[in-house]
């Protein structure tokens, strides 16, 4: 195996996209000549040049603009937003000019394009620096949107969103950029890639379902850890896309387990977990709950910059053993 | 005797051919392209305002026979296409938004003159004119407009998202379309087919910030990009003096140059337009043309278009500036063209037009298996939620 941090895994997959189609390029804040706010584009300038990396001024709402015109006439860009907050500045582009063309011509027009960026909490980045746009992007028909948590998800993810024919949103989080994964054998392939719109069970468990995504899957993983010691085996739930949402993959997970929660990073309110409580209630898997649906979110508000109040902010682990074991009512 | 009779018949059925009489009641076929008629005319016309260029376009157009008719012929269209779904909007068999066209022929038939079909183009939501000069027939675009099947969207987009090969729409969203136009002119650059992007916006979208991002990475990145200001004087209800600190559009792209043209003069137009190409194609970045026209309808069917401007003003732009008057005159008076011969192209496009409405109204809608379509491109078929959890819908690509 290969111990590979999330950024690298990024990295490798646009390098690797790039040089399988020439009609890929990068556009964004940074990504050339500074090799990427967040390096996520190191080198690949240097290989590839102006004409595929390109550095664009500081206006979201024209360059966003600018690659889904480019998507239109043929070519197939990946548009950086620096953070997702940024996107806000440009997101009549994303859902009215990108998302809505193809039902909009009846299959005619087509959008080819990747938007990503990181997503959600980072570090003492204040409020405007720290939204979570999951559900924002979520709620709309003629988007995909993919959290990846792992380097492996990273990879195989970002690589079938720029070989999709589709506008996708691509959710990356700062946190997770440097923290390294085994990847397998198999992800080394220059035509590795991972499904969108299928979840994957990191962690089998027969006593309660966690459904999370991004860098909450850690969090998870590290509760049911602990909780494993006290003899509760948790299922944790990956779901590596928000949008189209792998219900099946959850149903099939409580109909075993009996008991669900979320855990996710925004805010609750028409958030994440509020569309999966609802969904799972529309299908066959309520039947099989033995208590409501917990869900475990950022706290309400904006996101506050001390250090005590940001870590209060989101979810902790503690936050997730104390949930599961309401909802186990032990 | 027989033969002389079917060989008249034969060409008395030709187009082409009249019948002229002569003296002594004696009667001979003649073709009317070798009659009296003036092949080609130079005009002369209206000097452009230019902005940092050193010279403009030409002050001559040349244009011939063929070309006269061929604009006239696509104006009048656009013109009655127009009108009719005035008609149809007020017998509340179109609905919802309707933006007219009307006025302003000589913009889209002026540009279309001057690029080629290779060339791209992306308009707002005024675009049922570029619509058809792109190519689509007036019977898919009132088909859409009705929201019909045999519409160019399929009765899914309506007014203001019809697409064709090279036209991007119809955009709702204002000034929203002028990024994608540089960016579709940015894939020109990149594959390297020295085609072009023309951009239009109209005077309300002047303002629009998302413009001035693009001038901006137009300019430097030199994407062959001819940004257009279709300035009918009015953004919705709002003239451009009240709207605009500075109401000289072809000069607002600072670095980008630009020129100020005639709107409602199709050879103007088609000369400025073929100016700007060849900047563009040239390699010397992108270009603004200001075109200085004029609707006759209201900013929609909505709009009387009375509450802001005097029907003396609409009246006196139309009997003094309309583009298809002034292109039928400079022809009469020029002897390119009869009087006839308007008259016949008029009928063939009042029944073309009258055909492509009846077809728009007797066409059905589209059937229901087709509401959750087209949402992904090259995608497995998916189940989309209907209005309650019992109901799952299809979707196919």
């Amino acid at each position: 195996t290969f111990r590979v941090t999330v950024r690298d895994a990024l990295n490798q997959a646009m390098d690797e996209e790039l040089e399988r189609d020439e009609r890929v390029f990068l556009l964004g804040e940074e990504v050339a000549q500074y090799d990427g706010a967040y390096k996520v584009s190191r080198g690949l300038w240097k290989k590839y040049g102006d004409k595929r990396i390109i550095d664009t001024p500081i206006t979201e709402m024209g360059f966003a603009g600018i690659a889904v015109g480019a998507a239109m006439a043929g070519l197939r860009p990946i548009c950086e937003f620096m953070t997702f907050n940024f996107s806000m500045q440009a997101i009549d582009q994303v859902i009215n000019s990108a998302a809505k063309t193809y039902y909009m011509s009846a299959g005619q027009q087509s959008v080819p394009i990747v938007f990503r960026g990181p997503n959600g909490a980072s570090a003492g980045v204040a409020a405007q620096h720290s939204q979570c746009f999951a559900a924002w992007y979520g709620h709309c028909p003629g988007l995909k949107v993919v959290s990846p948590w792992s380097a492996e998800d990273a990879k195989g993810l970002l690589k079938s969103a720029i070989r999709d024919d589709n506008p996708v949103v691509f959710l990356e989080n700062e946190l997770m950029y440097g923290v390294p994964f085994e990847m397998s054998e198999e992800s080394q392939s220059k035509d590795f890639t991972i499904p969108i719109g299928k979840a994957k069970v990191e962690r089998q468990g027969n006593h309660i379902t966690l459904v999370t995504h991004s860098r909450y899957v850690s969090h998870c993983l590290d509760a049911a850890a602990v909780l494993a010691k006290e003899g509760i085996e948790c299922e944790v739930i990956n779901l590596r896309t928000i949008r189209p949402l792998d219900v099946e993959s959850i149903e099939t997970s409580v109909m075993k387990t009996n008991h669900l929660v979320t855990v996710e990073g925004g805010w609750p309110q028409y958030g994440v977990g509020a569309e999966i409580c609802a969904r799972i209630m529309e299908g066959p898997a309520f039947n099989y709950l033995d208590a409501p649906v917990t869900r475990v979110t950022g706290v309400d508000i904006p996101m506050p910059y001390a250090k005590i109040l940001e870590d209060n902010s989101v979810p902790q682990i503690k936050d997730v053993i104390f949930s599961v074991k309401k909802t186990l009512n032990v | 005797l027989k033969v002389i009779i079917r060989t008249l018949m034969v060409l008395l059925n030709h187009p082409d051919f009249i019948l002229m009489p002569l003296y002594d009641g004696a009667r001979v076929v003649v073709s009317r392209s070798f009659a009296d008629f003036t092949p080609q005319a130079s005009f002369d016309i209206k000097k452009c305002d230019v902005h940092r260029l050193e010279e403009g376009p030409p002050l001559k157009a040349e244009l011939t026979r063929e070309q006269g008719l061929q604009y006239y012929r696509i104006m009048q269209t656009v013109r009655r296409m127009e009108l009719k779904a005035d008609q149809l909007y007020k017998q509340k068999i179109i609905r919802g938004f309707c933006h007219l066209y009307d006025g302003q022929e000589a913009c889209a038939a002026g540009i279309e003159a001057a690029i080629n079909p290779s060339d791209h183009l992306i308009t707002a939501y005024r675009a049922h004119g570029y619509t058809y000069t792109r190519g689509v027939s007036v019977k898919e675009i009132l088909a859409e407009l009705t929201g019909r099947k045999g519409g160019v969207a399929k009765g899914k987009g309506g007014s203001m998202h019809m697409y064709a090969p090279r036209f991007y729409g119809g955009n709702g969203i204002v000034g929203a379309q002028v990024p994608l136009g540089a960016g579709i002119a940015l894939a020109c650059q990149y594959q390297g087919n020295d085609q072009v992007c023309v951009t239009l916006y109209g005077d309300g979208a002047a303002n629009q910030g998302q413009l001035f991002e693009s001038f901006n990475m137009a300019a430097l990145w030199k994407l062959p990009c001819i940004f257009i200001c279709e300035n009918n004087q009015y953004g919705m209800g709002t003239s451009m003096e009240r709207a605009s600190a500075s109401t000289d559009y072809y000069k607002r792209g600072d670095f980008v140059p630009g020129i100020r043209v005639d709107g409602m003069d199709v050879l103007c137009v088609r000369e400025a337009t073929k100016f700007a190409a060849d900047h563009c194609r040239s390699g010397k970045g992108p270009i603004i043309m200001e075109l200085q026209t004029y609707r006759y309808h209201g900013h929609s069917m909505s709009d009387p278009g009375v509450s802001y401007r005097t029907r003396e003003e609409i009246q006196e732009v139309r009997s003094k500036s309309d583009p298809i008057s002034m292109l039928k005159e400079r022809m009469l008076s020029n002897n390119m063209a009869s009087i006839e011969e308007f008259k016949e192209i008029d009928v063939a496009i009042r029944k073309e037009v009258e055909d492509a409405a009846q077809f728009a109204t007797s066409d059905p809608e589209p059937p229901l298996e087709e509401l959750c379509n087209h949402i992904f491109h090259n995608n497995p078929p998916l189940e989309v939620r209907g209005t309650n959890p019992w109901v799952t819908l299809k979707s196919v690509s």
